[in-house]
């Protein structure tokens, strides 16, 4: 038993990562209908400056919200760049740009810093705290308090204040939304702007467990559509159940199985969850119109 | 006999009941045309009976034969073929091309004799271009043959869909508006090919907003208003019924009349 | 209207002239090498044509199918004593095989999840070949046997340098690719291919059973890769876990895409100029991914179709 609390409470923290990147993926397709194949770069970005601010001798915290702020401007530089100018392109351009848009990051990183594996101090020091027979590390309760903070914040965002609701009007209905007088075009600066601060935030928070490399961000990307997909693409409560589901499958696959392999649990699960619900666990059933 | 025979179809979108119970029937080189205002369902009727959506209820039977739910592709090749309302063209063919695509149940093959280029495959594509000539010269396209279909008018790609789906060699086909956005004399020219077409024996579904030729070609008519079956009858009868009227209250009430007088 | 001269013919001619030509001008064996990498990254390309030009649909995963060909010839000929040779036909059997399984349910799929579908796909092959070391020698890859071929042609009195011959299979094997992908195009199997990329709902209802070929273009492409996979495998007589990877699949679209996944012929300008560009600029190594990803953007965004027809359209414009 207390093995299989071990492999739960990893598998949650690591959920709770996927949890973030797929809320990326699901505030960028609500606003703009593109599944940003470059999420997981965003979470790389967010670790790999901030192992690098915090190496240049900034205080973590400051290094943390450069990177942040950093990856955010690189979100909005993709929309007005490369996302903007293609609206309206088929879906497989469109896979095509988000695709050598994560590319690109990643080659630009690995020039910039480099390709070695890189970390930087856990924020509560690295002592184990034990629960039950198991252990966990305190960076584990930043990373899983994180992920539930930025849900509760996003919440409270999206139904309290005006500008939230602006942009769910955009993903309800872009053009009624122009009608009404919302800048359609600030809205999808604004997600992607949240999107990859999000997932920076996330990068920040797991690099002490899991390091940093440039090369980490592909993985994350597919998990992240993974868990979205479980929850329903879209859904923002679908990305939060969906992360913690794929983390805590993965971790169980890693534990029982084989860990060489887990990280096909991701595609499995892809998988299984296409033919069994297309429509996630909490998204709507669309029928095309002809 | 009829051939195509639709009972008690119906369809729901989300708890929202788009098309209820509608029946009627059609015998082989009649013209049946479906009528309603905007948003009676007929398109969604069409997209039943071609296989496009699943009925939640009814059925639809096909010279004696239960269809419902079964696939377009398996559709076509008993014999219904259809067009579109929002134009379904391959865009980046020639017209051509998208007319021999029509005859794909009459010249498709083994796919190895299709890569190797071996007589029997290119002997397929000949006789296939040869019908679609035909059928483009029928049509009025016979000189666009090598134009890309994306380049051609409306009214054009209207014609270039009827001749696609003619290329079937279907018994019944379902037409949905191929009038919309012709001229008078493009519409006269469709009107003309849709009786030529009926009166080889093709039963022929239409819906067409232009009642002036609803009212001439139909030998019967099913009018839809909420998803509903409200009428059906002889055009004649139809444009003097009471409820039709009323559901086309507003303008096109005139004009169900103007074509009636 | 102009009778053309068909678009089959001028493609063959022209590459078959190029093939031939070249070795006039470029007469070293660096340059025969380059031209056989061009050449093995050109049917791999002809191949994702098929799938992604023909009928529209996307494989980020199509590097795995180079992979199973590539290990094909360097494990049957140790472990089932086979020929060379036939283990690149086994290899191309069983990526159909597998291209089969996996396509049936993944090309249920549209857009973004068959994207994703695929790269998964694609990865799992390369995390077996990487993962199972006791078999493939892991991430540091295993040896090839020789082909022996050429050695077969020496006694009949051709005698080929080793960069020679390769030049003059892959060029060989490119064209009859080529000359293969070129048929399908104006075939029954072409054409519905085209026409389900064109309007599936209107594909289905001309009778064109949309699953049944767009597995079939999974299949024959899959087929083209894994070809091209022995042949690098065979030429380089080593072999890694890498040639099956991500950024191999993301090459392959790359170079689809720049010249034109529409046509054949874009499809090997494109590779060719993808092969071409590390050895030219020698920087181009450090910046691959970079200048990978950034070619990827901007073709999507300024010319869609692809370098050939973006060409194309800016001659007919002049000449009009």
């Amino acid at each position: 038993m207390p093995e299989f609390l071990q492999f739960l409470l990893s598998g949650i923290t690591v959920g709770a990562v996927y949890a973030l990147v797929a809320l990326g993926f699901t505030i960028i397709y609500n606003a703009s209908g593109v599944v940003n194949f470059a999420q997981g770069e965003f979470v790389m970005l967010g670790g790999m400056i901030t192992v690098f601010t915090y190496a240049a001798g900034l205080p973590l915290p400051l290094a943390a919200l450069i990177a942040i702020l950093a990856t955010a401007a690189i979100g909005v530089a993709l929309n007005t760049l490369a996302i903007a100018p293609a609206r309206g392109a088929p879906v497989v351009s469109l896979i095509i740009i988000t695709i050598g848009a994560s590319i690109l990051i990643r080659g630009a990183t690995q020039l910039v810093f480099d390709k070695q594996l890189h970390r930087f101090p856990a924020f509560s020091g690295d002592t184990p705290i034990a629960i039950g027979g198991a252990t966990i590390l305190p960076q584990s309760l930043w990373v899983i308090s994180g992920a539930f903070a930025i849900f509760l914040l996003l919440w409270l965002f999206f139904t309290r204040t005006l500008i939230g609701r602006a942009v769910l009007a955009t993903a309800n209905n872009r053009v009624a939304a122009q009608l009404v007088g919302i800048n359609t075009n600030f809205v999808m600066t604004l997600s992607f702007a949240m999107s990859a601060a999000i997932g920076a935030l996330a990068g920040v928070l797991v690099t002490p467990i899991t390091l940093t490399s440039y090369n980490i961000g592909l993985a994350f990307a597919l998990k992240g559509f993974a868990a979205a997909m479980i929850g329903g693409m879209g859904n923002p409560k679908g990305a939060l159940v969906g992360g913690l589901l794929l983390g805590i499958l993965e971790a169980m696959t890693a534990g029982y199985i084989s860990s060489q392999y887990k990280d096909a649990t991701a595609f499995i699960v892809i998988l299984v969850v296409l033919f069994a619900m297309p429509q996630g666990l909490f998204g709507s059933k669309s029928t095309d119109r002809v | 006999m009829s051939l195509l025979q639709i009972e008690g179809l119906g369809i729901d979108f989300g708890g929202l009941r788009a098309v209820n119970d509608v029946g009627f029937s059609l015998k082989p080189g009649e013209i049946v045309s479906v009528i309603g205002p905007n948003g009676a369902g007929k398109t969604t009727l069409f997209n039943m009976i071609s296989g496009i959506y699943a009925p939640s209820r009814g059925r639809v039977v096909l010279d004696g034969e239960d269809v419902t739910r079964l696939p377009p592709h398996l559709l076509a090749r008993r014999g219904l073929s259809r067009t579109f309302q929002n134009l379904q063209i391959f865009q980046s063919m020639t017209v051509l091309e998208n007319a021999v695509a029509g005859h794909h149940l009459h010249d498709r093959g083994s796919v190895f004799a299709d890569l190797l280029a071996l007589p029997a495959s290119r002997r397929r594509t000949r006789a296939s271009e040869a019908s679609a000539r035909a059928l483009l010269d029928r049509v009025g396209l016979g000189r666009a043959c090598q134009q890309e279909a994306g380049s051609l008018s409306y009214g054009a790609l209207k014609r270039l869909e009827i001749a696609r789906a003619l290329a079937l060699k279907p018994r019944v086909l379902l037409l949905d508006e191929p009038a919309a956005g012709c001229n008078a004399v493009e519409t006269e020219e469709i009107d003309h090919l849709i009786a030529q077409v009926a009166d080889e024996g093709v039963s022929i579904l239409l819906v067409e907003h232009d009642m002036k030729m609803v009212m001439r070609i139909s030998n019967h008519i099913v009018v839809l208003d909420h998803g509903e079956k409200i009428a059906e009858g002889e055009p004649a009868a139809i444009s003097r019924n009471a409820r039709v009227i009323e559901a086309y209250l507003g303008a096109q009430a005139t004009e169900v009349q103007n074509a009636d007088g | 209207m102009i009778m053309r001269p068909s678009n089959k013919v001028v493609t063959l001619v022209i590459l078959a002239a190029i093939i031939l030509i070249a070795p006039i001008f470029f007469p070293s064996s660096y340059y025969f090498r380059v031209g056989s990498l061009i050449f093995v990254n050109g049917l791999a390309v002809t191949g994702l044509v098929i799938l992604l030009g023909y009928a529209g649909q996307i494989s980020l995963g199509h590097a795995g199918f180079v992979g199973i060909g590539a290990y094909a010839c360097a494990l049957a000929p140790v472990h089932l004593g086979l020929h060379p040779a036939l283990a690149a036909i086994l290899g191309a059997f069983l990526s159909a095989v597998i291209a089969f399984l996996v396509g049936r349910p993944i090309l249920r799929l549209k857009g973004y999840y068959l994207a994703v579908a695929s790269l998964g796909f694609g990865i799992l092959v390369s995390m077996v070949l990487s993962n199972e070391a006791q078999l493939t020698g892991g991430p540091d890859g295993m040896p090839v046997p020789e082909l022996g071929l050429r050695a077969g042609l020496k006694t009949i009195g051709i005698d080929l340098s080793n960069t020679e011959f390769w030049y003059a299979l892959s060029g060989l094997v490119l064209v009859v690719g080529a000359w293969l992908a070129l048929n399908l195009y104006d075939s029954s199997t072409g054409r519905a291919l085209r026409a389900l990329h064109g309007s599936e709902v209107a594909a289905r209802t001309v009778g064109i059973d949309v699953a049944h070929y767009k597995l079939q273009a999974f299949i024959i492409s899959a087929v083209y890769a894994s070809v091209s996979g022995s042949l690098l495998a065979l030429q380089n007589k080593f072999v890694t876990p890498d040639i099956a990877g991500f950024l191999h699949s993301i090459e392959m679209v790359t170079m689809a895409v720049l010249g034109g996944a529409g046509s054949v012929f874009g499809a090997i300008l494109g590779g060719a100029i993808l092969t071409t560009l590390p050895q030219v600029l020698t920087v181009f190594q450090e910046y691959e991914q970079l200048m990978l990803g950034l070619i990827m953007m901007l073709v999507m965004i300024f010319m869609r179709e692809g370098l050939l027809p973006a060409i194309a359209r800016r001659l007919r414009g002049r000449g009009e």
